[in-house]
Formats: C-alpha cells, sequence, structure tokens
C-alpha cells in the first residue's frame, strides 16, 4: 500500500498537501484500489467556499459513487479539468496526476488530519 | 464506501432521537385494531371450483367498442410478444436484481434502450421508469439539477394528469411550475422564456390530439439556456420526427402504445432518453455492453452508481427499479413489427382517426381542425358531454373522454381511433352517438 509521508489524511481516505497557503487534494492510493475504475469525477466550483468535513466533490466508479470531503477550511482555487475526460488518471496516479482539488486557506489548519503512519492504520482497519 | 445495516443499536439511537422508548411505543397512537386487524377471509376453495368462481367473474367483463385515447390505446400486439416475455426466465417478482447472471433480461434490456434510442433520435435511454407521468415530473427534476434553475414552465398540452404529477413532485421540493396556455389553434405558444427557467415541457401530439411546433418551442427554450423536453407518444414517432431531430434535449413518455396492454389502466412503463450530456443527470440505470474475461460479449449494468440502493440521500431520484416485464413486452412486439410494421400501424391509426372526423362532419358534428392532428380529435357535441358519454356506454360504446373544462372547449369530446378500430364501429359510434345527441337539438 503506496502511502507517501509527504502529506496528510483524513479517515476518509482524502489526501492533503500544503504549499504556500494551497491546499492540494486528491484520494489515497488505497482509497482507488476499494473503489475500482473510477468513470466520473463530480469537481467543485472554483470560488465556493468549503468547509473541513464537508462534501464537495463526487468520484463515480463502475458500482458506486463517494463523496470527497474538505480536509481543511477554505475556497476552492483551481480543480484538475483533466480528470473531466479522464476520470481513470486517479487509478493510474492518486498522488500527482490524479489531483482533485485545490483549496486556498488563510491559515491552512492540517493539525486534524492524519499523519502517513496512523493513516496506514485506518487503511489497514479498512481494508 | 459500506453498505450500513441497521443494528440494535442503531434502531435505539433513533427512537432516543424521536423521544420514544421502543418500537411499540412509536406506533401506540395506532388504534390497536389497525395494528393486528382481523381479516375475515372465504374458506379455501378446490381447484376445480376456484376456476369456476374465476371464470364466473371473468365473465362479467364488458368488452365494449372504445374511441378512448387521451394518451393510452388498444394497439395491436403480436401474439409472439406476449408468449415470450412471460416465459417464466423472464416474469420475476422483482425487478431482476443479480444482473450479471441474467445475461438474457440485461440483453433485452439493451436492446429496449436501442430501440428507445432510435425511435426518439436521442442517444442515452435508461432501462424504463413506473410510467410517463414520473416519468415527466423526473425529467423536470433532472432539469433543475442540470441547470441550477427552480423554475419549469409545462404548456396546457400536456395531459392534465401528467400534470398533476408534476406539480405534487415540484411542489414538494419548493420548484415553480408555471402552465403556459393553448393559442387559438390549440396548439402551444412560447414567446420568450425567463432566463431562471430550467425546462419547457410540451406533449406532442398534445393531449388534445394537435401536432405541435416543436421546433420553434425547442429553440425559444433554448435561447434562455432552458432544457426543452418532449412528451411523445412513442407509437407516434413511427411517423412524426423523433424528438432529437427538432432539438429536445430529452424525450419522455409512456410506453403503452408500443406493445402493453390497456390493463385497465396499468401496469405500463415510462421512458426517457437524453442527451449525452446529460448523462450523469439520468434517474435510474444503464445497460451496457462489455466483454467479459474470455473476450465474450457480455451485458451488465452500469451508470447505475447514482441509484437509491447504492447512493442513498444522494440518488438521483427515488426510482431504483425499472418496469422490466412491460418494457420487454414493447421490445419484443417492437423487434416483432419491425421498423415497417410500427409505420404500417401508425398510418393505419391515423388514417382511421381522420375517417372518422369525417364520417362525424359528414353527420353533422364540428370537429376541431385548428391545427392538424394524429390519430385524436375533438368533436364539439350539441348535448352535454358528460351525459352523452354515460348513456352511450350504457349501450355498449366508450365514447371517448370529455374534455375538461380548463381547455374552454365548452361541451365536447376527445376521441381517437387506432389500427384495430373498425368499419363497424366507427359507423356504430357515429349512429349511437346520433341518437343520444343529435345535431340541431338545443342543449
Amino acid at each position: 500500500m503506496n502511502i507517501p509521508d509527504d502529506r496528510r489524511y483524513n479517515k476518509t481516505h482524502e489526501w492533503a498537501q500544503e504549499a504556500d497557503g494551497m491546499v492540494t487534494v486528491g484520494i489515497s492510493d488505497f482509497a482507488q484500489d476499494q473503489l475500482g475504475d473510477v468513470v466520473f469525477v463530480e469537481l467543485p466550483n472554483v470560488g465556493q467556499a468549503v468547509k473541513a468535513g464537508e462534501a464537495v466533490a463526487v468520484v463515480e466508479s463502475v458500482k458506486t459513487a463517494s463523496d470527497i470531503y474538505a480536509p481543511v477550511d477554505g475556497e476552492v482555487a483551481e480543480v484538475n479539468e483533466l480528470l473531466e475526460s479522464k476520470p481513470e488518471l486517479i487509478n493510474e496516479s492518486p498522488y500527482a496526476e490524479g489531483w482533485m482539488f485545490r483549496i486556498s486557506a488563510a491559515s491552512a489548519d492540517m493539525s486534524g488530519l492524519l499523519d502517513a503512519d496512523s493513516y496506514r492504520a485506518v487503511a489497514e482497519e479498512d481494508s | 464506501m459500506k453498505y450500513t445495516p441497521q443494528t440494535v443499536e442503531d434502531v435505539a439511537s433513533a427512537l432516543r432521537a424521536i423521544g420514544a422508548s421502543s418500537v411499540n411505543e412509536l406506533f401506540s397512537q395506532i388504534p390497536e385494531e389497525l395494528l393486528d386487524p382481523e381479516i375475515e377471509l372465504a374458506e379455501g376453495l378446490d381447484e376445480v371450483a376456484l376456476l369456476d368462481r374465476v371464470r364466473e367473474l371473468a365473465s362479467r367483463n364488458a368488452s365494449p367498442s372504445t374511441l378512448l385515447g387521451g394518451g393510452l390505446k388498444k394497439h395491436f400486439i403480436p401474439s409472439v410478444a406476449k408468449h415470450l416475455a412471460f416465459q417464466s426466465e423472464f416474469v420475476t417478482a422483482y425487478t431482476p436484481y443479480q444482473p450479471e447472471v441474467s445475461q438474457g433480461i440485461l440483453q433485452a434490456t439493451f436492446e429496449y434502450q436501442t430501440m428507445m434510442s432510435e425511435l426518439t433520435g436521442l442517444p442515452v435511454s435508461n432501462a424504463s421508469m413506473y410510467d410517463g407521468a414520473s416519468a415527466v415530473a423526473e425529467a423536470a427534476l433532472l432539469a433543475v439539477r442540470q441547470t441550477g434553475r427552480e423554475r419549469v414552465i409545462v404548456t396546457r398540452g400536456v395531459h392534465p394528469e401528467t400534470r398533476e404529477v408534476l406539480s405534487t413532485y415540484l411542489g414538494a421540493l419548493d420548484i415553480e411550475l408555471s402552465t403556459l396556455d393553448l393559442d387559438e389553434r390549440l396548439t402551444s405558444r412560447v414567446e420568450a422564456v425567463a432566463d431562471d427557467v430550467a425546462a419547457v415541457i410540451a406533449q406532442q401530439p398534445n393531449f388534445l390530439g394537435y401536432l405541435e411546433q416543436m421546433d420553434g418551442l425547442a429553440s425559444r427554450a433554448h435561447a434562455s439556456g432552458a432544457l426543452f423536453i418532449a412528451v411523445a407518444d412513442p407509437f407516434s414517432l413511427a411517423l412524426l420526427k423523433p424528438p432529437g431531430e427538432y432539438g429536445a434535449d430529452v424525450a419522455v413518455g409512456d410506453g403503452q402504445t408500443i406493445g402493453n396492454p390497456l390493463n385497465f389502466g396499468g401496469p405500463h412503463f415510462g421512458y426517457m432518453v437524453v442527451s449525452d450530456s446529460l448523462i450523469r443527470q439520468l434517474p435510474g440505470r444503464i445497460v451496457g455492453q462489455t466483454t467479459d474475461a474470455d473476450g465474450r460479449r457480455a451485458f451488465v449494468l452500469t451508470l447505475q452508481a447514482r441509484e437509491q440502493h447504492i447512493r442513498r440521500a444522494r440518488a438521483k431520484s427515488n426510482i431504483c427499479s425499472n418496469h422490466q416485464l412491460t418494457a420487454l413486452l414493447a421490445t419484443i412486439n417492437l423487434a416483432a413489427l419491425g421498423p415497417q410494421g410500427l409505420k404500417q400501424a401508425a398510418t393505419a391509426a391515423v388514417a382511421a382517426a381522420h375517417t372518422l372526423a369525417d364520417e362525424l362532419e359528414a353527420a353533422g358534428y364540428r370537429v376541431r381542425r385548428d391545427a392538424r392532428f394524429f390519430d385524436e380529435f375533438v368533436v364539439e357535441l350539441p348535448a352535454p358531454a358528460r351525459s352523452t358519454v354515460e348513456r352511450l356506454a350504457a349501450s355498449g360504446v366508450q365514447a371517448g373522454l370529455t374534455v375538461p373544462a380548463e381547455y374552454r372547449l365548452g361541451e365536447a369530446l376527445l376521441v381517437g381511433a387506432t389500427e384495430l378500430t373498425t368499419d363497424g364501429e366507427r359507423r356504430e359510434f357515429v349512429s349511437a352517438l346520433g341518437r343520444v345527441a343529435p345535431v340541431g337539438v338545443a342543449r
């Protein structure tokens, strides 16, 4: 299970990586593996205000549709439009090309999120 | 990502939230005799006696000559359709839910979707819905989701009962519904559409049987960013321009006319076919064709991730079933008739209706010819419509629907004919009408 330690995680399987007040969000390798082939991604609107823990996007695989929760408060600054035509990027490259959206956060409080080791424990329990 | 069953703890916490100590207390408002009523059933019958009883009951059914229309009609169904559709493999107690093992049902549904797509000229069909009216309401909700707007326009040409269902659905969600009157030609006119409107809904042929100018309605809807929803009798699509060609974003309606018996009003099935861009908003599910691990052709339920059994609160609609058996009956019917057969039937139905109109006029009645009509039309009566219908029913003729007062057409009947209407039935109707509501007699 690939869980890089250069970012933090939600119990609900999102990852979040902060750089210069901008938090990039995607789903973990474990999550994409559990979902199976992703066929559609419903992204939030740019400019939309979001709260940590709020469902802001949806990932659809062949058999299910899952909510994606915002890991921090802020405003959606950018979405990965490539996913509209190539949702499979989430399966192929969950931590890089498969990123979903960026939240601009005045003070990105990542302290409520899990580090890689704690998340590994959550993922192992869910698998 | 998990399926969550209702545990004992869930029940307890739900009861706590409500403020009830037990399930029994929750139901304490219901009178005891209703909770556990005594049902008085007759003694059982042996098979011979039972068949006798059922025969006796069945013999009381009347099969009058019928000129009823209003959206549902008795059309020819080759006997092969019923014989194939009612094979035991297809007759399930509920919509088949282990789909991947039911390859026959999935293939039939795939073919149903393909035929509906060909008939409507739109690319994406779901696997059928409950009935025409709920399909129209679901189409309106689809438009609201797609556009983010909360107002819907329906023309008075849409069947009054469909509009009632629409109003029930939209009212519960605080979506505003406006009804547009028909013009002097008894067809819909939409001058301009406000830019907060999600959809314009019109019916072809309209409730009164007349042909609408659907192109103009569609372009006016689109000019303001609204979707255009066409309610179409699929039988009529054998001859009329398909909705996809006049700019409809959604085609919906009741499928009864393409291969279901009337069944005293149901069950039937609804259909919904949409443009590519609306595929993610389509309620229900789609059967897709693929290949299995060994490269063989196979069918699967796909695009069902937004269904209630998976998605619950975020489902696209509360419709999580299709009307498999009735839709299958239509599929086999269409396959047996073929495009030519369907065209012939529709041509014969239109001819029968127009001949009937001519015969009524020859007998002195005024047929409304405000616009061209398909297989139904309005005839004015010199006597109260309701009592005319009742008196004709007593003599074994179902004369038609009395035109509702909202159309302001006075005493009038909506009369339809099909390819099954015989010369004798038409003549019998005209002469019976002459006895009950003779022309030239004051009301």
